[in-house]
């Protein structure tokens, strides 16, 4: 059996010099060899656990053909994004997660080839052949995030006139704002979204739903059929800690947006600046977490750790994101949990963490972290929280009769929600999670939204 | 792409502008904000909106910082790149007989749609209008119209008290009983103000502008503390009572970038690099 071909990666000590992607992709050969790799199994495993069903034995099989045309065809079918998340999705606990490969050696590098395919769909800008039958209804997507990507480009196929309204000034939300380029160049993102463009569907941007134009307008002035709301989950959660409102204390949506959304990085050439310190701490064991410690590195902190109240083998980020982060020096402190921040001055200067033991396993099936009531405590510049996100309250607050759980998030049956003609997906709708899932749910809300559609 | 319709420049370093931005028009209430992003690479900057008709609004601006001077370079049928709002809760209009406002500087502007929301209902308002200088009071002839006493207090005495609009306050609150007042300049104003109302039994709203990035909850960056509460100034605000919050802290969260603030307006000098 062939051995499973790694990724070529950019030298760990020359990355934390740059933003430019870690993961470098396979060339036209190593796609050929990995592909040979897969068993075409007949009760294919790998596409049940894809949370959008791509045909991947197809699409391998259209790789050895030397099909690459048709390969990207068969992936696009059902993913409108395959150059994003062949980088983003956590293909180990999904597609790869289940290959029958797996079990004994290395499973198919499906990640690594979905990202070859779709970069090659976009270099040659292939246009699947198809005629959209336009009728006469409309639908309005809130949040140009994966959720709202997906359900537009479906309801755009079915023939509806498709807007998507977005806040910020540019399109793709946490694909632009969240994901570093060390991990999702804005290129790629920009790419997809041009040529969601080119099948007829609208982008408006700096318009927030539920401010500019509310849910009621939308259906009363603007006469939108339906409504899918992707929003997402853009609210920070705090560690509710002394000391959280200090100077040098960053939200990791903060932290990020300045880098990614308003390019940071390159102050003073761009006017918004970001602050970085010699030693920075990141507490939060998630893909979010890693992020921001590894652009905190990037930006030129001399030490960046994270903080996290269990194990290693808890951690919830990708397995490839904490390799990476280890490669580029970022130091683990386990089984710590923040209690304090102390400044001087309203300028951060410590953290005092609890030592945490574990204990029995909780609901989550991870073992508890239990307090020791002893206490470390560490000089630093600045501190990062990264320990998740809540969906955003803005469209709930000018829509009373839309339904939320106690957390805010919309509740939903088969993604309609409490307001007939508007539906819901993504992590509005199941707090954080991800860009698959979301995009997952934005497709299939978008068959509800016909069948809704075609009720009326 | 917004167009500017008309500019006024109000004196050196404040102009007005108005922005043709019919969405954020139409859902405008007194007290909302809009951000306002300059050029494509530009800062997101957030600023009240100081009137709205059905399709324009009106920001005033104080050409401090880089965006702001980039800002103010527009003239009229140049466009904005990006105007985003409406933004925040709009104010709380108390249903008060008297109400006595104080504004400093720039912040006259943010004032001027609540005093215009308290003058409909029928609110009789005295007004302390404070600057470094005559010319630096601005929008008088505005509030003229809406106000019942205007008080002026000039940093060089060039028109009414010479002192800060504080020294006003303590005068002014010795003649006359209110039942609510508003402040808004800079921090420090806006934190003696509330002291002084505090110590008179007088309930103080404030409005703040912190450095925001997103204006709809998501960074965090605008946040305050009041009465041990962590707020967010742009979904829970931007007006706020006074009486609970930690001004030393919001001004030394205002402060965090003043050498980032510095190094670009050293780039303006050295313009078109």
């Amino acid at each position: 059996m062939t051995e499973r071909i790694k990724m070529p990666l950019q030298d760990p000590i020359k990355r934390n010099l740059n933003f430019d992607e870690v993961a470098l992709g396979f060339d036209i050969e190593q796609i050929k060899i990995e592909a040979s790799r897969c068993l075409d199994c007949k009760n294919p495993r790998c596409v049940k656990a894809c949370p959008v069903n791509i045909n991947i034995p197809e699409f391998i099989k259209f790789i050895l053909e030397e099909k690459l045309d048709d390969a990207y065809f068969s992936i696009y079918k059902d993913n409108i994004l395959p150059a994003i998340c062949g980088r983003v999705c956590p293909q180990e606990t999904q597609c790869e997660g289940a290959c029958v490969l797996g079990i004994k050696s290395k499973s198919v590098a499906i990640g690594a080839l979905e990202r070859f395919i779709g970069d090659y769909g976009l270099d040659n800008n292939l246009q699947i052949n198809e005629t959209i039958r336009n009728n006469s209804k409309k639908v309005a997507i809130v949040g140009s995030g994966p959720a709202g990507l997906a359900c537009a480009a479906t309801t755009r196929r079915l023939g509806y006139q498709v807007d998507i309204y977005e806040a910020l000034h540019e399109f793709g939300g946490v694909l632009k704002y969240g994901i570093p380029d060390f991990r999702l160049p804005k290129t790629i993102v920009d790419k997809e979204i041009s040529r969601l463009k080119s099948i007829g569907i609208n982008f408006l941007k700096n318009i927030i739903v539920g401010k500019t134009i509310t849910l009621d307008q939308l259906t009363q002035e603007y006469g939108y059929n339906a409504i899918f709301i992707g929003s997402g989950a853009g609210l920070p959660n705090s560690l509710g800690i002394k000391g959280e409102n200090l100077n040098g204390v960053y939200f990791a949506n903060e932290f990020l947006t300045r880098v990614n959304l308003m390019k940071a990085n390159l102050f003073p050439k761009t006017p918004t600046p970001i602050k970085i310190g010699k030693t920075v701490a990141v507490v939060g064991g998630g893909n979010v977490a890693m992020d921001a410690a590894r652009t905190a590195k990037r930006l030129g902190a001399e030490e960046v750790f994270i903080v996290y109240r269990r194990n290693m083998e808890s951690l919830p980020a990708r397995l490839e994101e904490i390799h990476h982060a280890i490669e580029e020096g970022i130091d683990f402190r386990l089984l710590l949990n923040p209690v304090e921040l102390i400044g001087e001055n309203y300028l951060l200067k410590k953290v005092k963490c609890e030592v945490m033991e574990l204990g029995e396993k909780d609901s989550s099936g991870r073992q508890r972290p239990i307090p020791t009531n002893t206490f470390k405590t560490f000089d630093i510049d600045n501190f990062i929280i990264a320990i998740g996100q809540s969906p955003n309250p803005i469209i709930k607050k000018s829509t009373p009769n839309l339904e939320v759980d106690k957390w805010g998030r919309i509740i939903v049956k088969e993604y309609q929600t409490s307001i007939p003609s508007v539906f819901a997906g993504g992590d509005i709708v199941t707090g954080a999670a991800t860009v698959i899932l979301a995009m997952g749910a934005g497709k299939e809300a978008a068959i509800k939204i016909d069948e809704y559609i075609k009720s009326t | 792409m917004y167009k500017i319709i008309a500019k006024e420049i109000l004196n050196k370093d404040v102009d007005l502008m108005v922005v043709e931005a019919p969405l954020v028009a139409k859902n405008t209430k007194p007290g909302n904000f809009v951000i306002v992003r300059v050029d494509e690479n530009g800062e997101r900057i957030p600023l009240t909106v100081v009137t709205n008709d059905e399709s324009t609004i009106t920001i005033i601006y104080q050409k401090i910082g880089y965006s702001t001077k980039k800002l103010g370079e527009l003239k009229v049928n140049d466009f904005i790149e990006d105007v985003v709002g409406p933004l925040g809760m709009p104010s709380v209009i108390h249903n008060v007989k008297n109400v006595l406002a104080i504004a400093g500087g720039v912040g006259a502007a943010p004032l001027y749609p609540q005093l215009v929301a308290y003058h409909k209902q029928g609110s009789k308002i005295d007004l302390i209008l404070g600057a470094r200088n005559e010319e630096y009071l601005i929008l008088r002839d505005w509030f003229e119209q809406i106000c019942d006493n205007i008080y002026y207090a000039t940093d060089d005495g060039s028109l009414g008290v010479k002192g800060y609009v504080t020294d006003c306050l303590k005068d002014v609150l010795k003649q006359k009983k209110y039942d609510q007042a508003i402040a808004i300049g800079p921090l420090i104003m806006m934190k003696n103000v509330v002291n002084i109302n505090k110590a008179n039994n007088l309930k103080t709203e404030v409005s703040l502008n912190p450095i925001m990035i997103d204006g709809t909850g998501m960074c965090g960056n605008c946040r305050l503390t009041i009465n041990n509460q962590v707020k967010f100034a742009c979904v829970d605000g931007p007006d706020f009572p006074g009486e609970g919050i930690d001004f030393d802290e919001l001004i030394s969260r205002q402060s965090y970038y003043n050498d980032e603030e510095h190094v670009c307006n050293l780039k303006i000098g050295e313009k078109n690099d």
